[in-house]
């Protein structure tokens, strides 16, 4: 299975990845290689195995949509503090909506 | 004063007998630390003061209101009975957080994160009285199998410098290998436990999936991560693993399994237990030395009673396959949340729209092997290849977990090897992503199955005048511990 650069550059955009041009080659390379080696799987027939997303048998696992606890002034400062941009109690971005 | 031999159970005599203190027992680590990190590169930070940030506060632990334990004035825990781990200086891997300290997860793009909250499991461990010496090396977001992919440098082998320590948890498997903890934390999602272990000639413990809470763990690959121990001894995994184990509101994931006292009947006897043997993890791949190490631990076994059974594990062969399909999916939800918006690395600065923030953050921020692998998850779940890729990989996977149900029903406990080969030199895979992948061949299905395993030190390969350590893996059924505890406590006693 081959991935191209352009399929390199339409990944790394969902994945909001920012790549250099010699990394899409890089890539291009390594993820087609790697996708070759996922090529094994198609041996085994599933049929209509049921897929497995969890391992615990637990389903259901709920708790009341409360909060314990108080809210702690210091501590939002601490968690605020870290946006690398931010206004009083607010994290602030680039503007999502633009003319 | 020799403390790098020290075992919680040497710790806890030296305390009783007065020969040192707690505190001057950290002490001796941290100038033995000093003295010896630089060359192997297994811590990240070394805590050099004991005070943790102030918390006065009484907490709830499960239904009980705790007292801290500060592990500066070592002050019984109100309430708590027994302090088991009281004073007894170990390490935690630095993708699992520790309030008020810095956790990089090996990566650029949380150099200077600091951890806002104490994870479930530091939150026992302090109620249990251990004292934290620092935070250690890792692959970057828990993304390799040598700790080569750290955006702060690789972890040595301290029995080779030349070679890894393995990964993703070298720095934790390195740091107990080389008597700089007594024991240490570490996460496993397709054998970052494991396979270090076997490396570093330690002991490794991946629990149950859902035995051990993974709230403050940086989540990796959420139906697979684990987090569990490196310790000296069998018996010492017991003992963290007692502490560490059990149901957490704050992770949905975990059993509301009762935790048994894993160190009760761990000596007990193995006579006419029944260990199976794999008869796919002894195909092509493993090296001759390997696999004369793993004959001769099995044959120990049988000196010591139990029985050995030829079993298959039919669908073995496509595990690894699976494993890296389904992993990457995860791995690209899971590290979406590291943006440059709320924390870390960020070239908001420099960019000019919420797009290029992004792009630029994450373009930099990220190592080469965790944007692989984002990728890689990003495709196998984007639309046209949902079907191929991830839908087929979780039906492996449910095949994988068969393959073990069934051997489970004619054996208690699966021995094999914990890695194909011993630990490799620097650089010598770092080029290969898919050579790199093939470390993990019986580590994964481990993880995709959800089942216990332990990797055990069963002896060592000489190699140009180093004698690296092979490891011995034993895996249970889901919430075995107990029976693998046993069967690697058996086997370590009689080797002594």
């Amino acid at each position: 299975m081959s991935i191209s650069i352009k399929d390199v550059e339409r990944i790394a955009k969902l994945a909001r990845l920012g790549l250099s041009e010699t990394e899409k080659k890089k890539y291009s390379k390594e993820l087609s290689k790697i996708l070759d080696y996922f090529e094994k799987l198609k041996e085994v027939n599933t049929g209509d195995v049921e897929p497995t997303a969890q391992v615990t048998g637990l389903f259901n696992a709920f708790r009341k949509d409360e909060s314990p606890r108080e809210v702690d002034p210091e501590k939002i400062k601490r968690i605020i503090g870290q946006a690398p941009e931010r206004e009083d109690n607010f994290v602030k971005t680039k503007p999502i909506l633009e003319k | 004063m020799k403390i790098k031999d020290l075992t919680i159970k040497d710790a806890k005599a030296g305390f009783a007998k007065k020969e040192f203190s707690p505190e001057e027992l950290r002490k001796e680590f941290l100038k033995l630390i000093k003295k010896e990190n630089p060359k192997l590169n297994a811590y990240l930070e070394v805590f050099e003061s004991p005070a943790e940030p102030d918390r006065t506060t009484p907490h709830l632990v499960g239904n009980q209101q705790r007292f801290p334990a500060s592990h500066g004035n070592l002050r019984r825990a109100k309430g708590a009975g027994q302090v088991f781990l009281e004073g007894i200086p170990c390490a935690v891997k630095d993708n699992i957080l520790i309030d008020g300290t810095r956790s990089t997860a090996g990566s650029k793009i949380l150099e200077n994160y600091i951890s806002t909250y104490d994870a479930t499991v530091i939150r026992k461990l302090k109620d249990a009285g251990a004292v934290f010496l620092g935070k250690t090396n890792l692959d970057e977001f828990a993304m390799g199998s040598s700790t080569e992919n750290s955006a702060f440098g690789p972890t040595k082998n301290p029995h080779d410098l030349t070679r890894v320590a393995g990964g993703s948890s070298g720095g934790s498997a390195a740091a107990v290998a080389a008597g700089l903890a007594v024991f240490a934390l570490g996460s496993d999602t397709g054998g970052s436990i494991r396979l270090p272990a076997s490396f570093c000639g330690v002991v490794g413990l991946k629990p149950t999936y859902g035995r051990v809470s993974r709230r403050g763990l940086m989540a990796m690959a959420s139906s697979l991560d684990q987090i569990g121990t490196l310790t000296k001894n069998v018996y010492d995994a017991a003992q963290v693993l007692n502490v560490i184990a059990g149901h957490d509101k704050f992770d949905s994931t975990t059993a509301p399994t009762e935790v048994p006292d894993y160190t009760g009947g761990i000596d007990g006897s193995i006579k006419g237990l029944k260990i199976g043997v794999p008869k796919e993890y002894f195909g092509e791949g493993l090296e001759d030395d390997v696999e004369n190490s793993i004959n001769k631990a099995i044959s120990k076994f049988q000196n010591l009673g139990a029985e050995i059974i030829e079993i298959s594990l039919p669908h073995s062969e496509y595990a690894l396959a699976a494993y890296y399909i389904i992993m990457p999916c995860e791995v690209s939800a899971n590290l979406a949340r590291y943006d440059g918006i709320k924390y870390g690395f960020s070239e908001a600065g420099k960019a000019e729209n919420l797009l290029d923030v992004y792009l630029k953050s994450r373009g930099s921020g990220f190592g080469g092997e965790a944007r692989r692998r984002i990728m890689l998850g990003t495709y196998a779940l984007s639309a046209g290849y949902y079907e191929a890729y991830y839908k087929k990989a979780q039906q492996i996977r449910t095949l994988l977990k068969n393959d073990f149900e069934e051997a489970f029903k004619k054996v208690d406990v699966i021995a094999g090897p914990t890695s194909p080969t011993i630990a490799f030199k620097l650089g010598e895979k770092a080029d290969n992503p898919l050579a790199m992948y093939l470390a993990d061949i019986y580590t994964v299905a481990i993880n995709l199955a959800g089942v216990p395993a332990i990797s055990v030190p069963c002896g060592f390969i000489e190699e140009e005048g180093k004698n690296l350590p092979v490891g011995l893996q034993l895996i249970g059924k889901h919430f075995g511990e107990a029976a693998i505890l046993r069967t690697a406590y058996n086997y370590e006693m009689s080797n002594v």
